[in-house]
């Protein structure tokens, strides 16, 4: 509920609101997001970080709650280096491509 | 010598004509319609190359050795270049011949198209003179040369591995019934002109099988005439049938190849995955399947399917969802192309395909500073050093590299230390060129504001990527290993020969990619003992970890990391030294004895 008063605005997620079609899709073409355990490995070595706030942590977290993605995504470089460290090996270059090419 | 059909015709070589005109015709427009989808440049380019003599010279060359005598074939493995040049150049010389009996025995017949193919027919005594002997004796040299070929291929069919080759293609319906037909052709043929042989004369091989026939059949039998015809129809319809699956079979190879090479030696590259150069690729590749063996992916008969000539097969077929997951999975590590007879560049063919996807969000790095990162590297010293994403992962290397740059008293400045762009090439490797472009244009940008006249790097990636995309004039680029290797000739570095054994790694992208196989040799070889692994160089496997491949999953590259390891410890070295962070992280990964990159090795034996 925001009654208007707020200095921040409402991080309030109303999950029967959110439009999860890009998260099915995403999930059924890379399987293995559903292993991210949010450990941040990927938070600490991303290169683009410091321009966008890019995170592939951030990224699957935020579209499981329907917040937009495009501002992280505007400097993602593809260098792999998300994927070299993940500890759960999940594919993140390929969660990253899927999702700049399901997005809408 | 005489005719013996006055008309010097005869319905049998109806089906021949009508094979030929078809194949002719379809080639004649298959080639314009790849000449039209050329970019205006390009159609340019080749056309003018035509009339180059000295490219004119280079594409007749090239043809007749590669594609005739199969050259690089013979170099690779004997036994097949044996079994493709007898069938090509042999036929081509029964051609040759077949015209020039026809141009010296019945010039006033040269016009018709079937008549060298069909000589022994329409002719009678024809050995008679010394001349008809000598060239009947030729043509029987050539036949006896292609059924020895035919022969080959036949024993391949069965046992591929008695020829060197583990694993190759499954034939497709018209690949099997193309085949068959070639097969049956030659024989066909000896059979042909074994019946005739008694009337138009033969040599060594068709008069002996003519006297085989007349015991079996009478010599009544074989006077009259009309007893031959059935041969020589079926020799007309083996040839009827093997032209008319052409162009749908892989024997579209034949006359593809020959425009292949022409454009080739213009300087054209692929532009669009359909289009153009890449289909004149795509319809050359002969489904020959020694990129099965080649490719890491296919260890432990996985992803078979997923080979440069499988991708071939499904484009002209069309099957789009095929053509996407063989694209995205290869780890682009070039050495089908490396393996390839007819240069197929399967890794830029799987790019090109992947640059058609569409997405709906793309990068644009507008919030990158450039401003900032410039000012970092403002008034740098003589070399700017680039370490990359991927050394920033693996620390030990930009340390030894700042190690022994310091040892060796050259003055740097790190570029990516704390923050800075990729390069731009796993980008570009993804298809979305705009946005490599982007990346290529701030780099740029940063590298030219810093003065540096040497641009070290420490990643094969990186180095491939800043040699063949970004326009630095008056900067250097340079691979540490060969920079290293340089300051050891020079003096600046000397380096004690240590007591381990070393079995190098050539790197897709510095091997392969870049030609870099010396260098790091020289240095591993100076600062210890090096041992070759079971292949190496052009054909160094890849490590596995390759950015190239979008969908290959964490799991399934184990398979291809251990492979590459079992290849490196053949010559049991002590550890393994290579030259890309990428490969060090693979390999360290699964790998029993300790792996060093060449800085590491440098490093640890180097006194400034």
């Amino acid at each position: 509920m925001d009654f208007g008063f707020g200095l921040s605005p409402s991080s309030a997620v109303t999950l029967d609101r959110v439009d999860l079609s890009l998260y099915r899709k995403l999930e059924e073409l890379n399987p293995d997001i559903r292993t991210c355990i949010a450990c941040g490995s990927c938070s600490a070595t991303c290169m683009a970080a410091e321009y966008s706030g890019m995170s592939v942590r951030k990224l699957i977290l935020n579209i499981q709650r329907g917040a937009d993605v495009s501002k992280m995504l505007s400097c993602c470089m593809l260098c792999g280096k998300c994927t070299m460290v993940c500890p759960r090996g999940i594919n993140t270059r390929k969660v990253i491509l899927d999702c700049c090419r399901y997005f809408k | 010598m005489r005719e013996r059909i006055a008309s010097g015709f005869d319905p049998f070589v109806l089906p021949f004509l009508v094979g030929m005109a078809f194949v002719l015709l379809y080639c004649f427009f298959g080639a314009l319609r790849v000449l039209w989808q050329l970019p205006r440049e390009d159609r340019r380019r080749f056309l003018l190359s035509l009339f180059i003599p000295a490219t004119a010279w280079k594409n007749v060359k090239d043809i007749f050795l590669n594609c005739l005598l199969h050259v690089k074939l013979w170099k690779r493995n004997p036994v097949l270049g044996y079994m493709h040049s007898s069938i090509a150049f042999g036929w081509f010389m029964l051609i040759v011949l077949g015209h020039l009996e026809v141009y010296l025995f019945v010039p006033s017949r040269l016009h018709l198209f079937y008549y060298p193919i069909f000589f022994n027919y329409f002719v009678a005594g024809a050995d008679m003179s010394l001349q008809g002997a000598f060239l009947f004796f030729l043509m029987d040299l050539f036949l006896l040369v292609v059924l020895s070929g035919i022969t080959l291929a036949i024993i391949k069919r069965i046992r591929s591995d008695i020829f060197g080759m583990r694993r190759t293609t499954r034939a497709s319906l018209v690949d099997t019934v193309g085949m068959y037909a070639l097969w049956s052709i030659f024989p066909l043929r000896l059979l042909a002109e074994g019946f005739t042989a008694g009337i138009s004369g033969g040599s060594f091989l068709i008069k002996p099988l003519n006297w085989l026939l007349e015991v079996v059949f009478g010599t009544e039998f074989l006077q009259n005439g009309a007893n031959m015809l059935p041969t020589w129809w079926a020799y007309s319809i083996a040839l009827f049938v093997f032209m008319v699956v052409l162009p749908f079979s892989r024997y579209m190879h034949i006359p593809a190849e020959m425009m292949l090479i022409p454009m080739r030696n213009a300087g054209l590259r692929i532009r669009h995955p359909r289009r153009g150069f890449a289909l004149m690729e795509v319809y050359s590749c002969p489904g020959c399947g020694v990129c099965i063996d080649a490719c890491p992916m296919s260890v432990k008969k996985g992803n078979l399917k997923d080979c440069t000539v499988y991708l071939n097969r499904q484009i002209r077929r069309g099957n789009e969802k095929r053509i996407e997951e063989i694209s995205d999975k290869c780890l682009l590590c070039g050495k089908c192309t490396e393996v390839c007879q007819v240069g197929v560049e399967g890794p830029a063919l799987r790019i090109a395909q992947r640059s058609r996807k569409e997405y709906g969000l793309s990068p644009d790095y507008a919030a990158v500073d450039v401003g900032r990162l410039s000012a970092a590297v403002a008034d740098s010293p003589e070399v700017l050093y680039f370490a990359g994403c991927m050394t920033q992962l693996t620390p030990s290397i930009s340390r030894s590299v700042c190690s022994v740059l310091d040892k060796a008293g050259v003055k740097y400045r790190w570029m990516d230390r704390t923050e800075g762009l990729c390069c731009g090439r796993p980008m570009l490797q993804a298809g979305r060129f705009a946005q490599a472009k982007e990346m290529v244009r701030r780099n740029t940008a940063i590298i030219k504001s810093s003065g540096a006249k040497v641009l070290l790097l420490s990643c094969p990636i990186c180095y491939k990527m800043f040699k063949e995309h970004y326009k630095l004039e008056g900067i250097e680029v340079v691979h540490h290993s060969v920079y290293f290797d340089r300051l050891r000739t020079t003096g600046k570095i000397t380096l004690t020969k240590g007591d381990l054994c070393y079995a190098y790694h050539d790197p897709c992208e510095l091997g392969r990619g870049c030609k870099v196989y010396d260098e790091p040799r020289n240095l591993v070889g100076t600062a210890a003992y090096i041992v070759e692994a079971g292949v190496s160089r052009e054909a160094s496997i890849c490590c596995g970890g390759s950015l190239g491949s979008i969908s290959l999953s964490f799991e399934a590259r184990e398979a291809m990391t251990r492979n590459a390891l079992d290849n490196l410890c053949k010559g049991h070295p002590d550890a393994i030294a290579t030259a890309c962070p990428l490969c060090l992280s693979t390999f360290s990964r699964y790998s029993e004895i300790p792996v060093r990159d060449i800085a590491e090795v440098v490093d640890a034996s180097c006194q400034g």
